[in-house]
């Protein structure tokens, strides 16, 4: 693009949004500030979940529906960590392990055998995930689980400025959020395995040809990126609640963060995240009945201009 | 298939079959064929057991299997025809024909106290069929920009979508409640919702429908459709325009789902936005799946065995493990077959026909001319 469109795209998109925190910001600034302290938070938790999502589609062309699943099976499993043991930590340790182990029997087991077939990956992923989404309901009902936040965490932040105080706990997921953005930013780029998934995405068979175990590297990956899920389950099920269907939202919210934000980009799922948790919120906040038609129209925005999302190239 | 007509389309000499023969072993030999060439004698039979099944079957049977497959499977064949035909699996064909039955609501009577517009039937049917259609089309539009799985996702994002609009919006949609009894009208002294009339009802539209799509698939628009599956860089070589055949499709399929998605809506007597959930998303794809893709009759095919599951899984297992036992057996079909039970049917046929060497036609006439 040159540097003319770029202005002219950063004008048309600019200007309306700051027209909208301006006249925000002066006509209820505390409600202004606390929506974007929900956006910027909510996003770090779709990004955390989406982040894991795009990494095993940039790397295996997979799309894995059954990301949804595998995020409530962590969540669940934290909760009844935390539960056993009383420490958070713990349950993050358990969610995340959990779904990686999942994520890993799912590679070994199944699409291990199936490379290159990417329809019928999916159809698997489905698959699972139906049978995943039935067997929790089974094993642990479709009440409402909710966890309750580490000791440290709990409570309100007072004494804040303009909003006064603020959940501790929702306030953390923005550094945990961003910790996790960094830490797989250095994975990727500063690591030998990150440095042949990287080399992966952009051409599996060189990577195959130079030597190195592809299927070694696709399960590590499957496992991180099932892993995310997990985690990002165990991180949600304090913010959120957990029972039967928040599958299917997480796994939306995947969706649309990948889509907008380009797929197998993580920087992608970070932008994508930031917009969708700020338009989800923001709509929330100030036009209740039409919040989901907002996410809907970025959407379509998004797809006409830049069918492969805003960070994505040509697979 | 798709080869096959192609090369009949090109004025190509096709190359000689192989020896052992699939199950098209018996190509066409000429070009033009008469309509009642391609009508054999399990067409007939088939029909015949169509016809006569409401005379013998319990009302039970009549209406919650019969039918209730035959609108199903009429919602299905529009991913089938879209997926198989056209290369394009779209998970927003029950979004369009949830569409369809809330349109039908709205325009028509239904017992909400907010929109219903209480206008003739007829009218709102058309309405319907209509508005789904602009509808398909926009997301075809939407949609074609991208190809494979990347069409998978964003017809699932714009069908859950749909699904949370239809949840929070009181005004037209009227949110969790619904649109409450959606019933068919009364004509020539006849309820149409009675189950021997609504399962012809039914019928007449799937097999409309089917015989549509049949014959769709041989025109130069379904033949072009195939190619853009097969390779659509080269068709757009040829000088065909892509997107434009692809979002026809779209709007065809779009058609199909509606009128499936009215039946459907007529069948149940409510549309609700469980109706266009993700759940019922993919139960259209399970469906169609489970059937197969290559050929029309496979979702119905599919339909079939899925509501038989969904009524007798009970006997099996627990009443709420239904979601169990449909997401193993789509596991099951997904993993060992390669294009559902048309698949293992093929295979099956395929194998019959090389230890027999052949039908037991070929065998036969294979037998008289060796003499």
């Amino acid at each position: 693009m040159t540097g003319f469109w770029r202005a002219f795209w950063a004008l048309l998109i600019g200007v309306p949004i700051l027209a909208f925190a301006g006249w925000g910001l002066q006509d209820n600034p505390r409600l202004f500030v606390i929506t974007l302290l929900n956006g910027l938070t909510l996003a770090s938790l779709y990004f955390i979940v989406a982040s894991g999502f795009t990494l095993v589609f940039g790397l295996m062309r997979n799309v894995n529906l059954a990301h949804g699943s595998l995020y409530l099976l962590g969540g669940y499993l934290g909760f009844f960590t935390a539960q056993l043991t009383g420490s958070w930590l713990l349950a993050l340790a358990a969610g995340f392990a959990a779904a990686a182990l999942v994520g890993l029997a799912m590679q070994m087991s199944i699409f291990r055998f199936m490379p290159g077939q990417d329809l019928r990956q999916t159809m698997v992923t489905i698959g699972l995930s139906i049978v995943i989404a039935d067997l929790l309901m089974w094993a642990i009902g479709a009440q409402v689980h909710q966890m309750s936040p580490p000791v440290v965490l709990d409570g309100p932040l007072r004494g804040l400025p303009l909003i006064r105080a603020y959940s501790t706990y929702r306030l953390s997921l923005l550094p945990i959020g961003i910790a996790i953005g960094v830490a797989l930013w250095l994975f990727l780029n500063r690591t030998r395995v990150g440095m042949m998934i990287r080399a992966g995405v952009d051409d599996r068979a060189m990577l195959a040809a130079a030597g190195i175990n592809v299927n070694l590297v696709f399960a590590t990956t499957f496992a991180i990126g099932a892993g995310l899920a997990g985690l990002g389950g165990v991180i949600g099920a304090v913010e959120l609640s957990m029972v039967p269907g928040e599958d299917t939202r997480l796994l939306l919210a995947s969706l649309i963060v990948v889509i907008v934000g380009g797929m197998g980009s993580v920087v992608g799922a970070a932008m994508g995240a930031a917009i969708l948790g700020l338009a989800e919120t923001y709509g929330l906040a100030y036009a209740p009945t039409y919040s989901v038609v907002f996410t809907f129209v970025i959407l379509v925005l998004v797809l006409a201009f830049r069918p492969r999302g805003i960070l994505g190239r040509p697979a | 298939m798709s080869a096959a007509d192609w090369r009949r389309a090109m004025n190509l000499q096709p190359p000689r079959p192989a020896a052992a023969g699939g199950p098209r072993a018996a190509p066409a030999s000429t070009p033009r064929r008469r309509f009642t060439n391609p009508v054999r004698a399990r067409h007939v039979i088939v029909l015949a057991i169509l016809l006569a099944y409401p005379w013998y079957a319990t009302p039970f049977f009549t209406f919650q299997i019969g039918a209730q497959s035959l609108a199903l499977g009429l919602i299905a064949l529009s991913l089938s025809f879209l997926a198989g035909s056209g290369g394009m699996i779209s998970l927003a064909q029950m979004t369009v024909a949830g569409l369809a039955g809330y349109m039908v609501a709205i325009f028509g009577t239904a017992a909400t106290d907010g929109v219903t517009l209480g206008w003739p039937w007829w009218l709102a049917v058309l309405l319907a069929i209509i508005g789904a259609i602009v509808a398909a089309t926009f997301i075809g539009w939407l949609s074609v920009r991208t190809e494979g799985i990347y069409t998978i996702m964003i017809t699932l994002a714009i069908g859950v979508a749909f699904h949370y609009l239809t949840l929070q919006n009181y005004a037209v949609f009227n949110g969790f409640q619904g649109e409450q009894k959606v019933f068919p009208p009364t004509l020539a002294g006849i309820y149409w919702r009675d189950p021997k009339p609504f399962y012809y009802l039914t019928l007449v539209c799937a097999l409309a429908g089917y015989l549509f799509v049949v014959y769709l698939l041989r025109t130069p628009f379904g033949i072009a459709l195939q190619g853009i599956r097969d390779n659509a860089r080269r068709m757009r070589t040829l000088g065909f325009n892509v997107t434009a055949h692809r979002v026809a499709a779209y709007a065809v399929a779009g058609a199909i789902a509606a009128v499936g998605g009215v039946l459907f809506t007529w069948y149940n007597g409510l549309v609700t936005p469980g109706s266009v959930g993700t759940g019922w998303l993919i139960n259209i794809l399970v469906i169609a799946v489970l059937g197969g893709m290559r050929h029309p009759v496979g979702a119905f095919l599919g339909a079939v065995v899925f509501v038989l599951l969904q009524n007798f899984a009970i006997d099996v297992i627990d009443r709420e493990r239904f979601n169990l036992v449909i997401g193993v057996v789509f596991l099951v079909i997904v993993l060992f077959s390669r294009d559902g039970l048309l698949g293992w049917w093929a295979a099956l046929s395929a194998r019959m026909s090389t230890q027999r060497g052949g039908s037991p036609w070929t065998a036969a006439r294979r037998r008289l001319y060796a003499r």
